[in-house]
């Protein structure tokens, strides 16, 4: 199987020495067409992936920042196929570009037929959040046949046997999550990540496949500090919370920017 | 059915159904719930504690009511009722909240979160917490807290912090996504205790288990009043607890016929019917039935009753349904408080109008299962709590605007 932009893009950054930032937005927040300037905007500033996020409207593992991102995106009428679109723009731009979903979206649209437009649209790959390998039977051929990434995410609270089967059922990335918790920002990054990404370490000596760490990650500093042991940053709600607080697109487009400007010169520390 | 394997299978699932749809973070939970009631149930120690609290604090067995004058209008069907309404805080939700409290300190856990969409789970968890000296968190959506502000000051007034979910359409779906945020950050020492028969594995099932007392209790007092029995078995369904607390222990009776009664709101188009309405999704944790568009967002739902105002539905309820060994039928908000009012009228029973739609359903089945039919219906709560409800809707209040226009 050739390698999906994705695994291309990891594997450059950990040739460059470092970490990779990964930059979250929910596809139409504010709304479909600004959704794109947005995106673009994280891309100029320095994210080396995007993950397009699926908004939805039982966000269980969002916190309230992304909830209100999600909300907007759905008011103003996003559906999935407006995702597609924001993938395909976020793909034009040259960074790898993932949706982030959760699964009953997925699953209404048909998973083979998500899989297949999702591919189309240049998209790598997908980060399902509540769903786990033992109940990914039908994700795992879908995908498998449409030579998409699949991203699972392992938590501090995994036993050893769970992040081996976990890590296992994983392409592209597995998404550590740095903490038990929500998304959201926070004053420090947990010290369960670090531990965390150890342990993910041992299983995948073998095979090498990246570690990327989310939840709670919101400064340079923050994301130095995690680019340190992970191979890559996820940062979600920072985004989500410049583009809130802007009194209008111009305004979101210069501060996403400069913060994805920031958060790239934390992960080259 | 002594032909079909029993549900659910060792991963949760109910056929095509049930599972577990939850974030990775809290497997180790889930599988802690799961280990703990396997060993518990065994455990003659912690079933004796169980069977003593239902006894000497809930007030179990409870009583079966022959309801000779309500049988009137069911088309002359003997109507036989199951006296949830009759437990300690007022509906079945405790026998579910003293097994999972008692499990909560097997557990070394020393924190509950719960949702509640009417109180009634909300108040029995409260209560449980009070009993065993556990600190209670309760998410009840901010709609629900107007709806019920009589169970709010009770959950108050017995120790627990309500907390008021403003987000989303604020009712017991968003209440259920706030507990499990907060269930995800603190899992360490809280235990969420779960009111309904959905959710991630292994809650439906464990929900049922602590539940299936009342239809064991009720099997045995048909029997014992007619010498046989019933010809059909009636309760209403949101999440659908107090159903398969009814049903299971006649599941494999296969003369008995279930009949589940959901929430039909004002209609097709505002309902929270999720098995006759909606369609096989993934919700809060589970395959089940839910009401959702055509790009899988949660549709809102609509009932007169907060308990019954939800737009998915457990798992096994959507097995029942699709193996056809239970049936489901909508009930309108008119329809469920007709059936109300005739019971207080008849038999001097104010039942809760999640219960109401039981009533409602026995008396469509007893019009067509003709007088010689024994019906059981799960009278699940009590209607204290909608005393404000029924007032408005009846218009029994002095200088009620409101009340006058109906």
């Amino acid at each position: 199987m050739t390698a999906t932009t994705l695994q291309t893009t990891l594997a450059e950054t950990r040739a460059a020495g470092r970490a990779a930032l990964i930059g979250y937005l929910p596809a139409g927040f504010p709304d479909v067409e600004s959704s794109v300037k947005v995106v673009e905007a994280m891309v100029e500033g320095g994210c080396d992936v995007v993950e397009v996020g699926l908004p939805y409207s039982d966000p269980m593992m969002d916190g309230p920042t992304i909830q209100r991102a999600a909300d907007r995106a759905l008011a103003a009428g996003t559906t999935t196929d407006d995702v597609f679109r924001v993938v395909e723009a976020t793909a034009a731009t040259g960074a790898a570009a993932v949706v982030m979903s959760y699964w009953n979206p997925i699953e209404r649209y048909g998973v083979g037929r998500f899989a297949d437009r999702l591919a189309k649209a240049g998209g790598a790959g997908v980060i399902t959040p509540d769903l786990i390998p033992e109940e990914s039977q039908e994700w795992v051929e879908a995908s498998t046949a449409a030579g998409l990434d699949r991203i699972f995410l392992v938590a501090p609270s995994s036993t050893d046997r769970r992040l081996a089967l976990t890590t296992d059922a994983c392409s592209g990335f597995v998404y550590a999550a740095s903490l038990m918790g929500v998304t959201g920002t926070r004053a420090q990054v947990a010290d369960t990540a670090e531990t965390l990404v150890r342990r993910v370490r041992e299983t995948t000596a073998d095979s090498g496949l990246p570690i990327c760490v989310g939840l709670g990650i919101s400064t340079a500093a923050q994301a130095a500090e995690v680019a340190a042991y992970a191979d890559g940053v996820i940062v979600g709600a920072g985004f989500c919370q410049r583009v809130l607080d802007a009194p209008d697109l111009e305004t979101a487009l210069t501060a996403v920017r400069s913060f994805a400007q920031e958060l790239a010169a934390g992960v080259r520390r | 059915m002594s032909n079909t394997p029993p549900v659910p299978d060792a991963h949760g699932h109910y056929g095509r159904f049930g599972g577990r749809f939850a974030p990775e973070a809290l497997i180790a939970a889930l599988d802690e719930v799961e280990a703990e009631w396997e060993k518990a149930r065994q455990d003659p120690a912690y079933q004796a504690e169980l069977d003593d609290l239902l006894r000497t604090y809930t007030g179990r067995p409870s009583a079966l009511t022959d309801a000779r004058n309500f049988s009137e209008h069911c088309g002359g069907a003997r109507v036989l009722l199951k006296r949830e309404d009759l437990n300690h805080t007022g509906s079945h939700k405790i026998n579910n909240v003293l097994g999972q409290a008692l499990l909560t300190k097997r557990m070394g856990k020393t924190r509950v979160i719960a949702e509640t969409g009417a109180g009634q789970h909300g108040v029995a968890t409260a209560t449980a917490c009070a009993l065993m000296g556990l600190d209670c968190v309760i998410y009840m959506g901010e709609e629900d807290t107007r709806r019920q502000a009589l169970n709010v000051a009770r959950m108050r007034m017995l120790g627990a912090e309500v907390v008021p979910v403003t987000i989303g359409s604020r009712t017991l779906k968003d209440a259920i996504n706030e507990a499990f945020r907060d269930w995800v950050a603190n899992v360490d020492h809280t235990h969420y205790l779960f009111g309904t028969v959905a959710g991630p594995h292994p809650f439906p099932k464990l929900v049922r288990d602590l539940h299936y007392v009342v239809g064991a209790e009720a099997r045995d007092q048909v029997r014992a009043l007619t010498g046989r029995l019933p010809d059909a078995v009636a309760a209403c369904v949101g999440g659908g607890s107090n159903a398969i607390a009814i049903f299971a222990a006649f599941i494999p009776d296969e003369g008995v016929a279930l009949y589940g009664f959901e929430a039909g709101g004002e209609g097709p188009s505002r309902t929270a019917a999720s098995i006759t309405a909606g369609s096989p999704g993934v919700f809060h944790g589970a395959r089940t039935y839910l009401l959702q568009d055509e790009y899988g967002q949660t549709l809102p739902s609509h009932s007169i009753s907060a308990g019954l105002d939800y737009p998915a539905v457990g798992p096994e309820h959507a097995y029942l349904a699709d193996t056809g060994r239970a049936h489901y039928e909508p009930i309108t908000d008119a329809e469920a408080m007709e059936a109300f009012r005739l019971l207080c009228r008849t038999e001097g029973i104010i039942p809760a109008i999640e219960s109401a739609h039981a009533l409602a359903g026995a008396r469509k089945l007893g019009e067509r299962l003709g007088p010689d039919a024994v019906i059981l219906v799960n009278l699940s709560g009590r209607g204290d709590k909608d005393v404000d409800t029924a007032a408005a809707y009846f218009g029994l209040m002095d200088s009620d605007p409101e009340g006058q226009a109906r």
